[in-house]
């Protein structure tokens, strides 16, 4: 029974519930972070760390928290999580943490992980919990690592910092500036919506939490 | 960063340097609460004035506070609370001695605290180690350009009511592709000034 909820959540949370393309939530540090798909890389574990350690702990704590204080805990927890990932990347990855610069700082405000602690791990027991962090986080991941893999490719013809792409190819200056960002995730959102059609009241929710 | 021109950073923040534009941060109150001109303009002037005041806030907790005591990786604890409670603040004090403000303020307060630009310009604000006075006028800046993009983009979603839209397209989508058809206006200005 365990084994069929937590398959259930991972679906849900890197498919069906993806918070990026049906939710629309979180994509201020989506868009930023994903010139370079090593950046994206580093973001989105950042990411499956924070919100998968702020649910866990917001759901140990969810029988000792009084209502009313309940979201000033969450961030304190969230805080936390990302002044962890920001030390962990200063010490052992100087570079990436100047080039991602204050969007590491931002994953605090980034409205997925409070969403998810305020709709699921409030309610629901720390494994689960901590699986549905993993969940959402994935699907966050894989969003930008497939936004940052259009952008490099077309914008430097490289991955990883691999070139891949000869000399033949004419660089799109275009995708590494921020226009391209918002055309790749109006794109993804189209592909993805047209793909798997779902009811209208759960953008709207989405919207709401936002 | 000495010699700095104030007014430099001032323009750049709201055209080059545009927070949501350029720096994509406050996309989430600017997808969701872009619908109608004047909720936007409404939402924007708060905004433009939380940052304004919190940016110079932070700055002085920073440089007076955290950095006196070693606590610079507390940073993003500390400025997170200070939002909070100025938020929290002006919403008491608008409530009490301004009643007209805020009616026209109120309902967007409270999305403020949890608005990335706000806590984005902060952060900014510490990693490019500006002096008082710059801190200042970035965040106004910031604020303005912040009003302008939502504003714009209002009046643009205003007529996009009478346009067909494919299927999947819809809502969200198409709004971002529209915020991609702006941020390419505003990247005719990168010309006039650069900071970074």
């Amino acid at each position: 029974m365990g084994n069929k909820k937590l398959k259930k959540i991972f679906t849900l949370g890197i498919w069906k519930d993806n918070p990026i393309y049906r939710q629309i939530l979180g994509i201020c540090s989506a868009l930023a972070v994903t010139n370079l798909m090593l950046n994206s890389l580093v973001m989105g574990i950042g990411l499956i760390f924070v919100t998968s350690f702020s649910e866990l702990t917001v759901s140990l704590l969810r029988k000792h928290t009084p209502k009313h204080i309940r979201m000033m805990v969450q961030v304190l927890i969230i805080s936390s999580f990302v002044i962890i990932v920001d030390i962990v990347l200063k010490a052992y990855y100087p570079s990436m943490s100047k080039a991602l610069g204050p969007y590491v700082g931002l994953i605090i405000t980034n409205c997925i992980i409070m969403g998810r602690c305020e709709s699921y791990a409030q309610n629901n027991k720390p494994l689960y919990a901590f699986m549905d962090g993993i969940a959402s986080g994935t699907g966050y991941a894989i969003i930008l690592l497939v936004i940052a893999f259009f952008r490099e490719l077309l914008g430097f013809g490289s991955l990883f910092g691999y070139q891949v792409l000869g000399e033949w190819f004419t660089k799109w200056t275009i995708m590494v500036m921020a226009p391209g960002a918002f055309f790749m995730l109006g794109i993804v959102i189209w592909v993805a919506r047209s793909l798997l059609p779902g009811t209208e009241e759960e953008s709207m929710k989405g919207e709401a939490i936002s | 960063m000495e010699g700095l021109n104030p007014f430099v950073v001032f323009f750049a923040s709201i055209f080059t340097n545009n927070m949501i534009l350029t720096n994509f941060l406050g996309m989430c109150s600017f997808i969701a609460v872009s619908g109608e001109i004047k909720t936007s303009l409404g939402l924007g002037q708060a905004v433009t004035f939380v940052l304004t005041f919190t940016t110079v806030l932070n700055y002085f907790i920073y440089h007076y506070v955290l950095v006196p005591l070693g606590l610079e990786y507390l940073r993003f604890i500390i400025f997170i609370i200070s939002i909070a409670a100025f938020v929290q603040l002006v919403e008491m004090i608008v409530e009490r001695y301004l009643p007209n403000l805020y009616y026209a303020l109120g309902i967007f307060l409270p999305l403020i605290t949890v608005n990335c630009a706000i806590l984005g310009v902060s952060l900014f604000m510490v990693i490019r180690d500006y002096n008082m006075i710059v801190s200042l006028l970035f965040g106004l800046g910031s604020g303005i350009g912040w009003t302008l993009a939502i504003v714009a983009l209002a009046g643009i979603r205003k007529r996009l009511k009478y346009a067909k839209v494919p299927k999947g397209l819809e809502g969200p989508g198409i709004t971002i592709i529209i915020t991609g058809l702006m941020a390419l206006a505003f990247v005719g200005f990168s010309g006039i000034v650069q900071i970074q």
